[in-house]
């Protein structure tokens, strides 16, 4: 009947598609870095987020340090709200860390870059972040652009 | 139901292939315990008949008794019943190509009786060697010659002790030795087991030599029934060009074609 | 009139064949609780059909996934985007190319041979054999092999993307000069779980079904000769293609159209 090769090679056979539907799960999409273990959150207000989106890294430096958990619109500040995952080890940054929507390359995602304060005093879970500075929005630039150009006769560009 | 009363019933049987007819009113009875032959020219759908015998094509009209059930009429899973009291011996033996020969007789046993594996293998051997393969048990199918493959299908056919065993053109493509053997085969088991044996064929030599009853089709119908000694010498002319093979006689050795010299001259 | 007619015959034949596939189909179904009491019909199935099929998923996994970062690369330096490499690569494998290549090749590599083999046994009466043993065929014979491709065909495209994200690796970081780690995390960050790799497996289950299926098809309703079991081969191959072609567009649109 069955040979016992056949069993082995089937077993392994096995094995190998379920290796790799785990690392396509773990590796390669968001379900790896999904949950909050051990790390901790905070809150960012911006005047426009652009094109952030859940999920967009969180870095220093250029290190990556955590991700964008949600984003969430104030209906009373009528303003932006991100909450940030920040992974555990970073858990020394100080309390005016300051929070910039950036954008990786020309055409590139956007991200969140933090640059850290000053302060003695360190970020707590659930802490907000109040110094920030909002997305590029291209549209806004180019009107700034224009409005220079017409009020100061020329020199914008 | 007595013992005389026929194990194979076929009463105004009648069947369509793509819109042709195979069998227009047909009635054959199979008596238990002999060995029949059903005879014809190819394509006289001989093979067809034992389909509808065993139940996988079903007939247009008319009724298939086997041992009293109506083949036609049985739902699937006593049609499946009726098929393990039944043995077929394909033209090709239809083994299993992957299996050894050992597990391919073995294989209706595994599938319908759970024995215990050691009186299995002693059965299968027992069936081998009814057939005088016991020592070729190892081998697989594609090592064997045309004949040993029959042999071990009718190991196989054997296997469950069934009632009767269909054998379609068992003799066609033989050497004479495997010939020999087969028709000496086909009639000691039938006796030894007390079997009801339904042979077809167009080899009139042999199924003459082994059949109790003969059974002559052609164009749909029955032409004549009877013993070999009756239908050798019988009288009748399709009979007899049959069974003797003459080239030309009712059936003829031209295809239907237009008059030869009006051919030749319209080229 | 005469063209008419031949269109009507053939829309018949048509239906005709649709009707006897769903009815294989439910026939194969049927025999689940068989396949449960033998499971090693099953093991033997997933050998013939999915490890011998491992080689070739493996080899065009890999290159398809180096090839895709070799032209990613060229159209995302234009645009200062490098880093998006990863995701590039990641998306067309898991959303696309895996579930859709891998299918191509199982018709190609295992469906073929299926056709084949059912054919074969029925032309050797090998299928006849087994009803006068009062063993259905379709249960026995086919439905093994339809769950075994059931099984395979995903498993095979999940390594068909897997080896292709890894191709696509050491071509970007080793070749390429992508910064190796910015090649995953910016894949983790947009590849999504759910939107991204359930529905490519969904896709890839649904191409092993209709590669499957269509294969056992042809073979279970071949002509009995060496000429229709040709025939009926290729048959396969190309009702394959063009099943798992249309379901994909099928499928895509229901997925990530919005």
């Amino acid at each position: 009947m069955v040979k016992r090769s056949t069993e082995i090679s089937v077993g392994l056979f096995m094995l190998a598609g379920l290796v790799a539907l785990f690392f396509l799960a773990m590796k390669v999409s968001n379900l790896g870095s999904k949950g909050t273990d051990g790390g901790y959150l905070v809150t960012a207000h911006f005047q426009n987020v652009g094109s952030l989106k859940e999920k967009s890294p969180v870095t220093i430096a250029g290190v990556r340090v955590g991700r964008v958990q949600q984003i969430s619109f104030n209906e009373k500040t009528f303003e932006a709200v991100a909450t940030l995952y920040i992974e555990p080890r970073y858990d020394q940054l100080p309390k005016d860390t300051f929070a910039k929507i950036l954008t990786a390359g020309l055409l590139g995602e956007q991200y969140i870059g933090l640059d850290p304060g000053g302060s003695e005093q360190f970020l707590e879970p659930g802490d907000k972040i109040t110094m920030t500075q909002s997305a590029l929005v291209l549209e806004d630039i180019i009107g700034q652009a224009i409005f220079n150009q017409a009020e100061g006769g020329g020199n914008a560009f | 139901m007595t013992a005389d009363e026929p194990l194979v019933k076929i009463r105004g049987l009648r069947f369509f292939r793509s819109g042709r007819m195979i069998f227009d009113g047909v009635d054959i009875d199979i008596p238990r315990g002999q060995v029949s032959a059903i005879m014809g020219p190819s394509g006289t759908g001989k093979t067809t008949l034992l389909k509808l015998i065993g139940g996988q094509l079903r007939p247009a009209e008319g009724q298939i008794l086997v041992d009293g059930e109506d083949v036609a009429e049985l739902n699937n899973s006593d049609l499946y019943r009726l098929r393990t009291r039944m043995g077929m011996l394909f033209q090709s033996g239809a083994l299993l190509t992957d299996l050894t020969v050992f597990e391919n007789v073995a294989y209706p046993l595994r599938e319908h009786a759970s024995l215990p594996e050691s009186l299995l293998r002693k059965l299968v051997l027992l069936k081998l060697e009814a057939v005088g393969l016991r020592g070729a048990r190892a081998l697989m199918p594609a090592e064997l010659s045309g004949g040993m493959a029959r042999r071990v299908a009718l190991a196989r056919a054997m296997a469950l002790d069934p009632m009767m065993i269909m054998y379609d053109e068992p003799f066609a493509g033989q050497d004479p030795i495997s010939m020999g053997v087969l028709v000496d085969l086909i009639r000691a088991l039938n006796d030894a087991a007390r079997l009801t044996s339904i042979i077809v064929s167009h080899d009139v030599k042999e199924a003459a030599g082994i059949a109790d009853v003969i059974y002559v089709l052609a164009q749909g119908k029955v032409m004549e029934a009877g013993p070999p000694e009756q239908l050798l010498k019988s009288e009748q002319e399709w009979t007899r060009q049959f069974m003797h093979g003459h080239a030309d006689g009712p059936v003829h050795f031209h295809y239907p074609a237009a008059a030869l010299e009006e051919d030749l001259l319209h080229g | 009139m005469d063209a008419l007619a031949r269109l009507g015959r053939v829309g018949i034949d048509f239906l005709e064949n649709l009707g006897r596939a769903h009815l294989l189909l439910w026939a194969m179904l049927r025999g689940v609780d068989d396949l449960m009491r033998r499971p090693r019909l099953l093991v033997e199935q997933i050998h013939s059909v999915g490890v011998l099929t491992v080689l070739i998923i493996a080899v065009a996994g890999t290159f398809v996934g180096m090839v895709l970062a070799l032209q990613g690369y060229y159209i995302l330096t234009q645009f200062a985007a490098e880093q998006m490499l990863g995701v590039m690569v990641a998306a067309s494998l898991v959303r696309e190319l895996g579930p859709v290549v891998a299918a191509l090749l199982f018709a190609g590599r295992a469906g073929s041979a299926l056709t084949a083999e059912i054919g074969l046994m029925k032309a050797t009466e090998q299928l006849a054999g087994l009803e006068m043993m009062a063993v259905d065929p379709v249960k026995r014979v086919l439905t093994p092999r339809f769950f075994a491709g059931l099984i395979s065909v995903p498993l095979l495209g999940a390594m068909f993307s897997a080896l292709g994200v890894l191709g696509g690796f050491l071509v970007g970081a080793g070749l390429l000069g992508v910064d190796a780690a910015g090649y995953w995390s910016v894949m983790q960050t947009r590849i999504d779980f759910y939107g991204d790799l359930v529905n490519g497996g969904i896709k890839s289950v649904v191409f092993g079904v209709a590669c499957t299926w269509i294969a056992l098809y042809q073979g279970y309703e071949a002509d009995p000769t060496s000429e229709g079991v040709g025939r009926a081969t290729t048959r396969t191959v190309v009702h394959s293609s063009l099943a798992v072609l249309g379901l994909d567009f099928i499928l895509t649109a229901l997925m990530f159209g919005e």
